[in-house]
């Protein structure tokens, strides 16, 4: 008798672990710890570089092009961000409500509530592509100053990020639509849901740094 | 689990010991991405020992022509890359790969695909690196790329676009494999047996695994601001635009301290096995060798400037990674004690694996020891950027790495291939090699302090460096000899040699319980461990032999399937970045190539069944 | 011996209920809001409301972003409820994390301090 195992299974459902943990929910967690030194090192340009644009337009102050004459405005624009913010944070609420679901056998949950931390995701990356481009609009490039290339590579790596956990969110529904994740299945989207906090525990060091501090 | 004994002959076409081109493109067998690695790591060795050779001969005398001074560069800084990145690293993981596992009584790693993804990920990346070459565009600004040099001011060409992204593709490859092997050692030990129980070298190499994790993605980190910088016109590095080419020494060496200590930590592991077995005693002192290889990988991320000391820090940075390059002496110092611990009373064998490792000691210690003269930075002041630092790093990672990893080969040599190498000419490698890097590496000391500076491809005559540079030479040749006397050693035995018993060396661990070499499950049934070096446990309680283990027919054992589609995904790297380096040429086509074979690879490796209950047996959805 | 897949439930003693998790988030969004509103009455449109606030600003914005920080890894992530492997293999690089961006603010601050900029 073929003894194939279901693709999604724990890899080797005959092998017990030395710790009796999920080799997969292990290996995720170190990845994540690999990633806080990735986002560290960003963070780290973008706090070394504050202050050092040699050039505006600037963050939250005002400034005119003594060569031009242009009056650029403070590019950092809160109401917009906070609202994108919420909606991560809130998007975290949700997958843990889905796993929930996924935990407990509990298939309407478990859509409902993943369908929500995809809204919320798929909003938070529009609000950032709107953000991005307003910002250039307002004269902020990559190449423009220290601000603009430290703003834009810091946030547009977090950014990719949630487009990544988005899509991997989008197999995990469409896995769920297709009744291919059981309860005893729900550590695969454990391992999803872990990296979605991660981009949301991310941002919540980015929002203050980036957009509140001074 | 049925473990019958079956006659060899049986089992020479039983499912699972595959052979063909076919079997190894799709292998997850952890002792065959070995053997990939092996082939991969031989190869760029030999690549980086010409590049060593050519350096040498146009520095064997002065005012030399025999390259120009833009080829000079691209020769030292591929010989650095390679034998960083492309040599010892993937040597190191010749043996995490096939030994690991074995010493801890697992059938194979936590993720085998993800771990086949890693050794064609190097192998891809050692080439898209060595392209460069056939467009004369090497990379030329020194493995360590320093800004802003590698700016597209100063680096118009394709060279440093190559080294960026070729080490951006090998990043991949490491960290891969260090997730793999963390939590293939957390998670797949034998029963009993507990951390503290483990061999050293798993021991040093779960510490390494902890060092890649946390190391590499600053490189990557520091990678992408340079590309970004080359490709998209940030000023990151360029002070014409606000930024500050410091910021990449810091980032760049924040990665590379650790790094050295990956390039080490294994070889210390290796050591750690050796001369216990080879001196018929246990290892010295196990815990301080735990405590101090974590005190090094954690010490280790705090001293970084010391490669920054002509940089202007200031008093209290150059003190404060002053002290601690000194204090990490001191893990060090107790790890070289217990070894000669380990030795002292003990029943030398000297045959050719140990031989290696007492030449590592000794050659350590001097690395060592001009390592932490500098430490001092108002000595450092006098030896940076001479060839005093040459002769530094080259003591302890050639005669510290290379020396432990040749010792690992030829130790571990008959269980991965079954022939136990010739010792005569072991030996007569050795005697070459050992002469031959002093020879090499020695005079530098002296030639650097003198006042030859690095990175030169000439010197004029009467500077007092004519003669020692031509000595170092013809060591670098002696160096060649050796090497080549050990590449006609594994010809021969493979020819020649008998096959080798489970344990030709009376082994204290796991790995010389099964045949030389293993079946693809590796042990017929997983062991249980009740102490540390559970061989001679064994042993003792047979009364000091045990029968040689009989080959089974494995039904019943599960293994994971093989498949293509690490390779596909794998392929997706290249693909990408050559898509990046081409952008302006060729527009995102390249990069859209890429991403979707990336995703098409991915998707169709995390779709398809892992398992299967015989080992080869092909079912729905294999390949 | 018979397969044994560990699913999360068997590491998580008290599992925490839909209704904590809500409340977290709550929590979470207030502690969001009282950043903003820090924002505001330092440097926004309401500065000066509550006096000179510069230079408490970072240090009470950083503990609240550490808080919501937490919260998140101890609940959602459950990190409070499993092993406490995951733990220590998620704040150990989170330490190393935060000495490298410090070390390399203190260490850029001083040269910057003493570089001369645009060459």
């Amino acid at each position: 008798m073929t003894d194939i195992a279901h693709p999604l299974a724990a890899p080797n459902p005959h092998l017990e672990t030395s710790t009796g943990l999920d080799s997969r929910k292990l290996a995720i967690w170190t990845f994540l710890g690999s990633e806080c030194m990735f986002f560290a090192s960003l963070i780290s340009t973008y706090v070394v570089f504050r202050g050092r644009s040699l050039v505006g337009p600037f963050p939250h102050t005002p400034w005119t092009d003594p060569a031009t004459g242009r009056v650029y405005e403070p590019i950092i624009e809160i109401p917009l961000v906070t609202v994108g913010t919420a909606l991560l944070l809130f998007s975290s609420l949700f997958i843990v409500l889905a796993l929930y679901g996924a935990q407990k056998g509990n298939r309407k949950m478990l859509l409902g509530w993943l369908a929500a931390t995809i809204m919320c995701g798929m909003f938070f990356v529009g609000m950032q592509v709107y953000e991005f481009t307003h910002f250039v609009h307002k004269g902020l490039t990559l190449q423009r100053n220290m601000f603009g290339a430290s703003f834009f590579t810091l946030t547009g790596f977090h950014g990719t990020h949630v487009t990544i956990g988005v899509i991997w969110l989008l197999t995990m529904f469409v896995l769920a639509l297709r009744k291919q994740l059981p309860a005893e299945n729900a550590v695969n989207l454990e391992m999803a849901a872990l990296y979605w906090h991660f981009v949301d525990v991310v941002w919540i060091i980015i929002f203050p740094v980036v957009y509140l501090m001074q | 689990m049925a473990t019958t004994a079956v006659g060899h002959e049986a089992l020479a076409a039983a499912p699972g010991e595959k052979t063909g081109l076919w079997s190894w493109i799709t292998t997850v067998d952890h002792k065959r991405v070995a053997i990939l690695y092996l082939i991969g790591a031989t190869v760029f060795f030999f690549l980086g020992g010409i590049e060593a050779l050519l350096i040498r001969i146009q520095l064997a005398k002065p005012d030399n022509n025999l390259v120009s001074p833009e080829f000079y560069n691209q020769l030292f800084t591929m010989h650095g890359t390679t034998m960083i990145f492309l040599a010892v690293m993937p040597m190191s993981q010749i043996f995490f790969n096939y030994i690991i596992p074995l010493m801890i009584g697992a059938r194979d790693v936590a993720f085998p695909r993800l771990n086949a993804f890693g050794v064609w990920v190097f192998l891809l990346g050692g080439l898209f690196l060595n392209a460069s070459f056939l467009f004369g565009a090497a990379p030329d600004a020194g493995w360590f790329g320093y800004a802003n040099l590698t700016s597209k001011q100063f680096s118009p060409g394709m060279h440093v676009d190559f080294w960026m992204l070729g080490l951006q593709i090998l990043g991949v490859s490491s960290l891969a494999a260090a997730v793999n092997f963390f939590v293939t050692i957390i998670n797949l030990r034998a029963p009993g047996m507990r951390l503290m129980r483990m061999p050293m070298f798993v021991w040093m190499s779960f510490i390494t695994m902890i060092l890649l994790l946390l190391a590499f993605p600053v490189i990557t980190v520091a990678l992408i601001l340079l590309m970004f910088d080359r490709f998209f016109g940030t000023h990151f590095f360029v002070p014409t635009g606000g930024g500050d080419p410091i910021l990449w020494q810091h980032l760049f060496w924040i990665f590379g301290h650790p790094e050295v200590y990956i390039l080490i930590l294994p070889a210390f592991g290796i050591i750690s096995e050796v001369l216990p077995v080879f001196s018929r005693k246990p290892l010295f002192g196990y815990a301080a060798m735990v405590f101090s290889g974590v005190f090094i990988a954690f010490l280790g991320f705090g001293v970084w400037s010391h490669h920054m000391f002509s940089t202007g820090m200031g008093p209290i940075a150059d003190t404060f990674f002053s002290l601690a390059t000194m204090l990490i002496a001191i893990p060090t110092g107790v790890k070289i004690f217990n070894w000669i611990g380990t030795i002292w009373g003990g029943s030398l064998q000297l045959k050719t694996p140990m031989l290696f490792a007492l030449g590592f000691i000794a050659m350590f210690i001097m690395g060592g020891l001009s390592g932490v003269m500098h430490a001092s930075p108002p000595a450092d002041l006098q030896q940076t950027d001479t060839y005093f630092v040459v002769a530094h790093f080259h003591y302890v990672l050639f005669g510290g790495s290379i020396f432990g990893l040749v010792a690992g080969a030829y130790y571990w040599w008959p269980k991965m291939f079954g022939k136990v190498l010739d010792e005569r000419l072991g030996k007569i490698h050795f005697w070459l090699q050992l002469i031959g890097f002093n020879l090499t590496f020695f005079p530098m000391h002296f030639v650097g302090l003198h006042g030859m500076p690095r990175r030169v491809y000439t010197y004029p005559k009467g500077l007092g460096f004519d003669s020692m540079n031509q000595w170092e030479t013809v060591g670098a040749f002696i160096l060649a000899a050796g090497f080549a006397v050990m590449l006609y050693n594994i010809w021969k035995t493979w020819r020649t040699a008998p096959p080798a018993p489970a344990d030709p060396w009376n082994g204290a661990t796991l790995e010389w319980s099964i045949p030389s070499p293993p079946q693809e499950w590796n042990f017929p049934e997983i062991p249980t461990v009740t102490g540390r070096d559970p061989l001679w446990e064994a042993k003792r309680q047979r009364g000091g032999t045990l029968p040689e283990p009989q080959r089974v027919s494995g039904q019943g054992i599960h293994m994971p399937a093989p498949s293509y589609w690490p390779l596909v995904t794998a392929f997706s790297l290249p693909l990408l970045f050559t898509g990046l380096m081409l952008a302006s040429k060729i527009g995102p086509w390249g990069i859209f190539i890429g991403v979707a074979t990336l995703f098409f690879g991915i998707y169709n490796w995390v779709f398809e069944p892992s398992y299967t209950s015989i080992p080869g047996v092909k079912g729905k959805g294999h390949h | 011996m018979t397969s044994h897949v560990t699913t999360a439930d068997e590491h998580e003693r008290a599992h925490p209920t839909p209704g904590t998790y809500t409340k977290v988030g709550l929590v979470l969004f207030i502690l969001t809001a009282l950043e903003v509103a820090l924002y505001e009455i330092t440097f926004g449109e309401h500065a000066g409301a509550l006096g000179d606030l510069t230079h408490v600003f970072v240090p009470m914005l950083l503990t609240l972003s550490a808080a919501k920080f937490a919260l998140v890894a101890m609940f959602y992530m459950h990190l409070k409820q499993d092993s406490r492997l995951f733990t220590g293999v998620f704040v150990f690089p989170l330490i190393i994390a935060a000495v490298v961006i410090l070390a390399l603010a203190a260490l850029m601050a001083y040269h910057m301090a003493f570089a001369k900029s645009g060459g």
